[in-house]
């Protein structure tokens, strides 16, 4: 996607001014303020971790085909795994919709100029830059091996890694998170459209506006989690030492206080995505839009009561796990609201398979299993066999990979028109999405019989009994990769030859649709206001003509 | 618009009133996310507390009070200082007046600094560095001096951030064109500096005051 | 460890969860279904083009039935904490006269002490068909003792006491693996966990050399390690006699009150600053450093020795409120703390 700033100015930049046409130097791109660009910058970035963390991951899945260690030695395997997880987490899911996606398209879906803060949003970039550049430097001077987790007393005392540059670079990227949450919070409460008000936000809004909510309250702890190991790796300060009374489980607090609420921070503007790709290709209003606005911010909310569901065998007081339990069951209701939603939603609907429709049903259909899989882990007795192990890897990378990054390629693809002002080819982005989905799942449907087998996670070598799964784990784990080169692949070919993108190729009702593909500088000519709900799709409007792609007609209601 | 305005004037914004409530209403939020940040900090000494009743009291016995009182005071007096520029300026009184006292405010911060600076050389050297070589035998009482040296470091450092602040304030603040309350940033910085005040409030008796009751 | 889709079942505890995981895994199977063939069918029935009806949402699709199926979900799930937590709850407490195992890992190895004294190393041989509790610490970092036959895991602590409790059905050999990362070899930390018929195992018991008890290496330290000195019934030093502490409630010099456990004993010998029994001046030194894992193991299971004939008199032991400070004898308070802090009591324990 950098190519999107150099490589041919003619081909690339339409006639009309847009925000790639603003000028090409160095400076326009690394000192822009625009929220477009630096959406770019952030997708530019993300990308590059995103291959780094998943070349450290095939390395992983190439070592677990056999029981014995033959690829790679221990200590490699764990500098590897812990390398995949923190660049994963931090510096791909937590930036990877709200960074990108959110950034380019907050400000044009409630039809601002930018977003609240547009020097701050640049500096969270260079803090994001700045942890990267932390944790790639840990890479190169020989890795870290304490796993993503920086549990207490290893990272502290025990590991001989680089534990302080990898946890600076956390910290770092900690603090461009907040700074990007405290931007759209601002954003959404003083820029939104004449007319536009709250109960009128898309849902990609909401879910960008809870996201941010959590990154501002939950992302210190984690700063402050990580400040302490710091300080004890390097000033030698006993914080967490046993040895002179310090509390073993203290950091497990501090950190899944913030490490739980971070699923939702990847998960949530996943769901606003998806509500924004159903409604389109079934040409449908939401099902049950307050619901699904309720449902967001309950999650967000209680999201912050049940990190303890991470502890049940940690030694914590039982009675504390029942409370987390049954606060886990409860986080669970909205997000099976939201799937019944979506699900309902279809109903009576236009459907149409473009791609990323197919991405979102993808979501759905991963999504659900993740979020059921999840009921198993909030009942104590089967956590307490599965936790640890490699059920819990399944569980939350059918969350993750299957539910965000699906979400992710269905947003890419969705306003890839609008975002570079190009379509990218349809045939290939369909085959890609079919492909990603089989090889996630042959991936990792395994790992969950893994986990209830007893395999732990973490493992370079394991017992030869667990051998048939690893294997179709890790061939699972080969499509996957190639499933993932194939979008990267096309998207760039699509900048150059793909076909000049319309202002609203499906024929979408939100605002961002309203303006130039890919959009002014100034996102909108002129202000738009705002008289309808989100979502003004109609259906039964749709001409019956099966390829003719549909145009809405105004004036006709439900 | 006057040349200072222009300066100060940000995109998104049309006006410097609206782009002030912006900054207001995004500080307030950031503020929020540092109150976590000092939270999780308690809530760490809080536990350690909790485990070590005893040995956090006999260790905070060895805290210099004189020189945490005296701090106490200075940075109370400091957000005194705050609160006047922003009567002064509420009153429309001349810049000098409102200079001086954004000046007296990081000069009071300036000075809870270097009284810190000669505590930690009493800590050091009465060896309450928690690594090593240890005044205190309790097991606990090193857990304590790791806390207060981070807490009082990070607060420190928010100080520092905070004399940054009211500094630049101070010298490009107002002007003859501008009235310091219209700028953007002048309320950003006394809610923040206000913060740091308020977290040393907290700090102070659970540093200093264990023990010393009875 | 043939099973392929099922690890062996091999405790009262297995055969639990697994009941709960296939009701769970049916429940999953009905709503996963019912949503995939919900989004198949719309997406057959919809597509866009089919000759299908559309028009507005059918009355039925309103605001009850939205707050109808959110309720239903909730007490779907509420049901599901319900049974969970309940198997939970039932599994907390281990049965009175389970053996007693202790264990310590460290990086990167099991240790496990029987309580006639037998130690083993990566192993642990235990009776079928009798409850066994495990008392774990860790001598460095964070582990997990998971064996996955018995479906138990618990964290393995530095600095603190763990327990977790089985009972084996089966006899047979099972994995016992680090579930907790905790370094380069996390993954070869691994031993064997072997379950044998009672009698199988008393016999594995006489032939080790060292069947020895534990108890009475407790007693050897307690001379050697100069505990007697103070604690001996007939000390002249005024420290807490510990006949009958163990498992009573005893009254701290702050107010509080501590139940005798393995992790209050533990906390007394190294930590004796911080729970001062109340009454007691804080004489004691620390023993941190003094005294390895295996040593307090073995004093604790000598101090429990000590207790009431049947093991654990609990609370009829406890202390009446409002405390008299010279301890009676046969129930006298904990063992007691620190050393003097230069005349100055403790802050907390004066009133």
């Amino acid at each position: 996607m950098s190519v999107a700033a150099t490589p041919d100015e003619r081909l690339l930049v339409p006639d009309r001014p847009s925000y790639l046409g603003a000028g090409a130097s160095l400076r326009s791109w690394f000192g822009a303020t625009d929220h477009k660009r630096i959406a770019i910058l952030y997708a530019v970035t993300i990308t590059i971790f995103f291959f780094l963390g998943g070349a450290a991951i095939t390395l992983v899945r190439l070592e677990l085909f056999t029981p014995q260690a033959d690829v790679v030695t221990a200590d490699t395997y764990n500098r590897l795994f812990t390398f995949h997880g923190i660049v994963m987490v931090w510096f791909f899911m937590v930036p990877a919709i709200p960074a990108t996606l959110g950034n380019f398209l907050l400000p044009l879906m409630i039809g601002a100029r930018d977003v609240a803060f547009p020097r701050l949003n640049l500096f969270s970039w260079y803090l994001a830059i700045l942890g990267g550049a932390f944790t790639v430097a840990t890479l190169i001077l020989g890795g870290v091996d304490t796993g993503w987790t920086f549990y207490t007393p290893f990272s502290t005392m025990f590991s001989n890694s680089h534990v302080f540059a990898a946890a600076f670079g956390v910290f770092a990227v900690g603090f461009s998170s907040i700074a990007t949450g405290v931007n759209f919070i601002a954003t959404v409460h003083l820029l939104r459209a004449p007319g536009l008000t709250w109960f009128r936000l898309p849902l990609f809004v909401w879910s960008l506006y809870a996201t941010s909510l959590v990154m501002v309250l939950a992302t210190p702890v984690l700063a402050v989690s990580l400040l302490l190991v710091m300080a004890e790796r390097v000033l030698h300060l006993p914080i967490f030492d046993p040895a002179h009374g310090g509390d073993p489980l203290l950091f497990q607090h501090l950190f899944w206080f913030y490490s739980h609420p971070a699923v939702y921070i990847m998960v949530l503007p996943a769901m606003g995505v998806v509500s924004e790709v159903i409604t389109c290709f079934a040409r449908r209003r939401v099902f049950g839009y307050t619901f699904m606005v309720y449902a967001l911010v309950s999650i967000a909310g209680i999201g912050f009561f049940v990190w303890g569901h991470h502890m049940f065998v940690s030694g914590m007081s039982p009675f504390a796990g029942l409370v987390f339990s049954f606060l886990s069951f409860v986080v669970a209701v909205p997000s099976a609201i939201k799937v019944f939603n979506w699900t309902a939603t279809l109903y009576r609907g236009q459907i149409s398979f473009e791609a990323p429709m197919l991405y979102a049903l993808g979501f759905l259909g991963l999504f659900t299993m993740g979020g059921l899989t999840g009921l198993f882990l909030a009942s104590i007795p089967i956590d307490v066999h599965v936790t640890d192990t490699y059920f819990v890897v399944a569980h939350f990378h059918y969350i993750m990979v299957g539910g965000t990054v699906s979400a992710y390629f269905a947003g890419l693809h969705f306003w890839w028109p609008k975002i570079t002002g190009r379509l990218y080819p349809e045939g290939w982005a369909r085959f890609a999405a079919i492909l990603m989905f089989f090889g996630f799942n042959l991936t990792f449907f395994p790992q969950f019989i893994l986990g209830y087998l007893g395999m732990p996670r973490r493992y370079h070598v394991y017992p030869p009994e667990f051998q048939v799964w690893n294997v179709m784990s890790s061939s699972g784990a080969t499509v996957l990769a190639a499933a993932y080169a194939l979008p990267f692949g096309y998207l760039l070919w699509s900048l150059i030859w793909g076909r000049r993108a319309p202002n609203n190729p499906w024929d979408a009702t939100g605002l961002e649709w309203r303006t130039a593909s890919p959009p002014p500088p100034h996102n909108f000519d002129q202000q738009p206001r705002i008289d309808v709900g989100p979502y003004d799709y109609h259906p039964e409007a749709v001409a019956p003509a099966p390829d003719q792609r549909p145009r809405r007609r105004q004036g006709e209601d439900a | 618009m006057s040349a200072p305005v222009q300066s100060l004037l940000r995109e998104p914004w049309p006006d410097l009133a609206s782009q002030r409530e912006a900054a207001t209403f995004g500080i307030w939020i950031f503020l929020a996310s540092e109150l976590l940040f000092f939270g999780g900090l308690i809530l760490a000494y809080a536990v350690c507390r909790i485990g070590h009743p005893h040995a956090f009291m006999a260790a905070a016995r060895e805290t210099d009070i004189v020189y945490g009182t005296a701090n106490t005071a200075v940075l109370l007096t400091s957000s005194f200082a705050m609160a006047l520029a922003a009567q002064a300026s509420e009153r429309e009184a001349r810049p000098i007046v409102i200079r001086a006292c954004l000046a007296a405010t990081a000069a009071l911060g300036c000075a809870f600094l270097a009284i810190k600076g000669f505590e930690y050389a009493d800590d050091l050297r009465k060896g309450l560095w928690p690594a090593g070589d240890f005044a205190l035998p309790e097991p606990g009482a090193r857990l304590f001096f790791a806390l207060y040296w981070v807490m009082t470091g990070v607060h420190a450092l928010h100080l520092t951030i905070g004399i940054g602040l009211v500094g630049r304030l101070t010298i490009r603040g107002g002007g003859p064109h501008l009235r310091l309350r219209d700028n953007p940033q002048a309320e950003v910085t006394a809610l923040y500096w206000h913060l740091v005040d308020v977290i040393w409030i907290i700090l102070y008796p659970l540093i200093y005051l264990p023990g010393r009751a009875g | 460890m043939s099973a392929f889709f099922v690890p062996v079942s091999a405790s009262t505890q297995a055969a639990t969860t697994d009941r709960l995981f296939l009701l769970l895994l049916v429940l999953s199977g009905v709503i996963l279904l019912l949503v995939f063939s919900l989004v198949a069918v719309f997406a057959v029935r919809y597509r866009r083009g089919s000759s299908a009806p559309r028009g507005a949402m059918p009355a039925i699709l309103s605001r009850e039935f939205e707050i109808g199926w959110t309720a239903a979900t909730l007490f779907v799930f509420l049901f599901l904490f319900w049974w969970a937590s309940s198997a939970q709850v039932a599994a907390l407490i281990p049965p009175a006269g389970a053996l007693e195992i202790h264990v310590v890992a460290k990086q990167w190895m099991w240790k496990t002490q029987h309580p006639e004294g037998p130690r083993e190393i990566n192993e642990l041989h235990v009776p079928a068909d009798t409850p066994v509790r495990l008392l774990m610490t860790s001598e460095d970092v964070i582990h997990s003792f998971f064996v996955p036959a018995f479906r138990i895991k618990k964290d393995v602590l530095p600095g603190r006491y763990t327990e977790t409790w089985f009972q084996a059905t089966k006899p047979g050999v099972y994995h016992l693996l680090c579930a907790e990362y905790c370094g380069t070899d996390h993954a070869r930390m691994e031993g064997r966990v072997v379950v044998m018929p009672a009698q199988d195992y008393a016999r594995w018991l006489g032939a080790r050399p060292e069947a020895d008890g534990l108890a009475r290496e407790g007693a050897r330290l307690f001379v050697s390690r100069g505990c007697a000195g103070c604690h001996a019934p007939g000390s002249r030093v005024r420290a807490p006699r510990l006949a009958g502490l163990f498992g009573s409630t005893v009254p701290l010099s702050d107010g509080r009150r501590a139940v005798v456990d393995e992790a209050y004993i533990r906390d007394s010998i190294l930590q004796p600053e911080r729970d001062i029994a109340a009454g007691y001046d804080p004489i004691m030194p620390s023993f941190r450093g003094v005294l390895g894992d295996g040593e307090i193991v073995a004093l604790t299971a000598y101090i429990r020795s000590l207790a009431a004939p049947e093991g654990r008199p609990a609370a009829e032991a406890a202390a009446p409120p409002g405390l008299a400070p010279g301890p009676p004898e046969g129930r006298s308070p904990a063992m007691e703390p620190g050393r003097a802090l230069e005349g100055t009591p403790p802050a907390g324990g004066s009133p």
